[in-house]
């Protein structure tokens, strides 16, 4: 919500006047018009409610809640053991970062220790999640800009990343691996190989897209400057992840706060300084090829025998100790975090999720959304890689 | 470690909290009564670094009769996440809005209006519906809400769902001497 | 389930048709005729045009679930589904095929109603999902519904959570059968249950604020 006092200085529109809507409709000066949820442009199912003076957006409010399913109501009713395969369902590009925090924040409370190669493991899925889900965006991220092509490459190099978590875990898409006290299988033999050959097929494309989109005049015509986000506005509205990363704020969990076996691999945060949905491009390209590189570091330091899954109790009563934590990590959109608390029965006494979506797409789109034309939206909420199921759960 | 714990000290000389856990190095809850609970926030933002909201959420301790919110800030400096948590009484609920700490809190408030029933006056657009749309039942999230009484009402359950015993079940179907050991 | 059933004949006798529920000055900008049903043409003519109608399925572009990823392969160069004649639309009414996207929450599926309705005949509905058939994962869900089938005519259900391209593709095929044998009435069904349908939305969609049949 855009109050009076957080209103753009250089506005030249009229703020809210006795709790009313500032813009009277009537007068024929502006319009109202619905972008979504039945619309291409709109990441994901939600809509933006769009106030028009012209061909500018003077006044924008998000809708979110078309996806409500009511996880964290449904998990309250379930066991431990039954909520693993719902949790992964909440983010759909890269249901890992779920199962990953659902099985840490149950470990935590339970006093579980996991086997040193489950975490090699975890950490090897969450990466290649990452990896696909970028590709997944990059497609989106150009295609808001009328460069159909690059979504028909980066898509088909996202589903040979998803042929690997098949052949891993069975599942295309909701892989359902990573569950407490370990990940449910080992790589099958051979896995490595057919990764690398996977990873340079990627890397190949990568580099073609580094020069259809990167240094495309359209996309940089369009791109830069929009969306600008000044790093006194990360703290303010909670930015995280590459977002923050675009306007040269330094920050990223898998260093400030190193889980799973971060600490042991080599790499540097990626910074760019443009602020725009240029520069948050440039940090994603940048983080894809990183995730390359994690991807290929791990599999080389990754202890080769060993248990990858440690006992647990009868599951199917298993009564997990009073108490709470919370666990973050950092997925492709920020910071995703779950907070538990349990109270020594079988089912958890409440589950809260926390995606980077929450801020983003609601605050952040609301306020970056006013003095851009109708055709930028979709390609500004793009580039905040909004994904709504998070928002709303 | 010690430095939460001397934080704690200090912060104890000016609020009267009622409770403090330590987690890890990198997690500490503690607990702050409800009427200064806006001005612990504002202090630990302002003069300890608590600069990032991370979420702020409702637990409904339903037995007590309490609602427990968690206000959970991150401190980017020490890299320490801090759980502020404060009970409310669950009828007529109702909180002080930090909406003029970050714009986002007024996000949540509205969420937690609409899932919980807690009310934030003031607190830009917190009447609105966030997620749901017509509902006219109780808010979901409270602990008495049925969420399976309310789908069988109001939905047309698929006839033929089987319940089964879990551990029975493998027993005799799937996995008998899984179902033995786990 | 005889309270629900009861509740059910309850709104549906209070139903008009008419455009309840808009208000005065909205009213003039919605028909208020119901729809009719369409007779098919005779003998060969409607071979032919159903043999046309299922070479070229145009799906609108509405990603109503989780569903909508498994979409994006589908229309790309790996499972290409253009060399089937399948190609999304962005807006309803260039569209003949609506994919739900698995789940369809009580927000959405007013949505779905809107989009459904405004869509040209004739029209066809591929259910995407174990959620579409019986909630699958939600069925114990306060905010999803458990059966699409009870809100509008659903030709073909493609179970699995989430189906595979592969799988999309087995059902679009099936729906190339069923238009070409004549089969896949939908949209005349829904046409001749109206009441029973309007009086199902009605009971889900507590703030009706849009036109009963929404042309």
């Amino acid at each position: 919500m855009v109050d009076a006092k957080k209103q753009d200085p250089r506005s030249k529109f009229p703020p809210v006047e006795g709790g009313k809507s500032r813009y009277n409709l009537t007068s024929g000066k502006y319009m109202k018009i619905w972008q979504g949820p039945q619309h291409p442009g709109i990441t994901g199912n939600m809509s933006l409610e769009l106030t028009v003076c012209g061909d500018e957006v003077v006044d924008c409010k998000t809708h979110v809640g078309y996806l409500h399913r009511g996880f964290e109501k449904l998990m309250e009713r379930r066991k431990y053991i039954q909520c693993f395969p719902l949790v992964c369902r909440i983010c759909v590009p890269e249901p890992d970062f779920n199962e990953y925090l659902f099985a840490e924040c149950v470990e935590e409370l339970a006093g579980i220790q996991i086997p040193e190669r489950a975490k090699w493991l975890r950490a090897l899925t969450l990466e290649m999640a990452r990896l696909t889900s970028f590709l997944m965006w990059i497609g989106g991220q150009a295609g808001s800009f009328g460069m159909g092509t690059i979504g028909q490459w980066t898509v088909t190099m996202r589903d040979y990343m998803l042929d690997l978590f098949e052949e891993l875990s069975g599942g295309r898409i909701y892989h359902m691996y990573i569950i407490p006290g370990g990940v449910r299988a080992d790589l099958p033999e051979g896995y490595e190989g057919r990764v690398e050959s996977t990873l340079k097929q990627i890397e190949k494309v990568l580099k073609d897209v580094e020069l259809a989109l990167m240094h495309n005049y359209v996309f940089k015509k369009r791109a830069k400057g929009l969306g600008i986000i000044t790093p006194d506005m990360v703290d303010e509205y909670g930015i995280t992840g590459p977002n923050a990363r675009g306007s040269g704020v330094k920050r990223d969990i898998r260093k400030d706060n190193p889980y799973l076996i971060y600490d042991q691999l080599d790499f540097e945060i990626v910074t760019e300084t443009g602020s725009d949905a240029y520069a948050r491009t440039w940090v994603r390209m940048k983080e894809m090829y990183q995730s390359i590189d994690l991807i290929r570091q791990m599999m080389k330091k990754m202890p080769k025998e060993g248990p990858f899954f440690q006992k647990l109790p009868n599951v199917l009563h298993w009564k997990v100790p009073a108490g709470q934590t919370y666990h973050k990590s950092e997925c492709t959109r920020g910071e995703y975090g779950f907070y538990m608390v349990s109270d020594g029965t079988e089912l958890p006494r409440r589950v809260y999720v926390r995606g980077p979506s929450y801020t983003h797409a609601v605050t952040l789109m609301e306020r970056l959304a006013v003095n851009t034309n109708i055709a930028d939206t979709a390609g500004l909420m793009v580039s905040l890689h909004t994904y709504p199921p998070e928002i709303e759960r | 470690m010690n430095i939460i714990e001397d934080k704690f000290s200090v912060w104890q000389k000016r609020f009267s909290l009622s409770g403090f856990e330590n987690k890890s190095s990198e997690l500490a809850f503690v607990q702050v009564p409800a009427d200064q609970t806006v001005a612990f926030i504002t202090t630990v933002r302002d003069l300890d670094g608590y600069k990032h909201l991370v979420f702020f959420t409702a637990v409904d301790l339903l037995e007590d009769g309490v609602f427990r919110l968690t206000y959970m800030l991150h401190n980017y400096t020490t890299k320490h996440d801090l759980g502020i948590q404060t009970d409310i009484s669950r009828d007529s609920a109702s909180m002080e809005s930090i909406h003029h700490l970050w714009p986002h809190g007024a996000t949540y408030q509205r969420e937690l209006k609409e899932m919980f029933g807690i009310d934030f006056p003031g607190s830009p657009g917190v009447n609105e519906s966030f997620v749901l749309e017509g509902w006219f039942a109780m808010p979901p999230m409270r602990r008495d809400f049925d969420t399976k009484e309310y789908s069988e009402a109001t939905f047309f359950p698929r006839p033929g769902r089987k319940t089964f015993d879990t551990q029975e079940y493998m027993k005799e179907q799937l996995y008998p001497s899984e179902a033995e050991t786990w | 389930m005889s309270d629900s059933n009861k509740q059910i004949d309850e709104i549906a006798s209070q139903m008009k048709m008419a455009n309840d529920g808009l208000s005065e000055q909205d009213k003039a900008y919605f028909c208020d005729t119901r729809p009719h049903a369409v007779e098919p043409y005779k003998g060969i003519l409607e071979k032919f045009a159903n043999w046309a109608r299922s070479q070229s399925l145009w799906i609108l572009g509405f990603g109503t679930g989780c569903g909508a990823i498994e979409l994006r392969p589908l229309m790309t160069s790996r499972y290409d589904m253009y060399r089937y004649g399948i190609q999304p639309r962005p807006t309803p009414r260039q569209a003949c095929v609506f994919v739900i996207g698995g789940y369809a929450s009580v927000k959405t599926a007013k949505r779905i109603v809107r989009s459904y309705e405004q869509m040209q005949g004739p029209k066809f509905v591929l259910g995407l999902g174990s959620c579409t058939v019986n909630g699958g994962m939600y069925w114990d869900s306060y905010n999803t519904i458990n059966r699409l089938d009870h809100y509008i005519p659903v030709d073909v259900y493609i179970t699995g959570c989430m189906p595979r391209p592969e799988a999309l593709l087995a059902g679009f095929n099936t729906l190339k059968g069923m238009i070409r044998e004549g089969k896949a009435e939908g949209m005349n069904k829904y046409i001749e249950n109206f009441d029973w349908y309007k009086a199902n939305q009605k009971k889900i969609i507590k703030d009706w604020n849009m036109p009963d049949y929404n042309w």
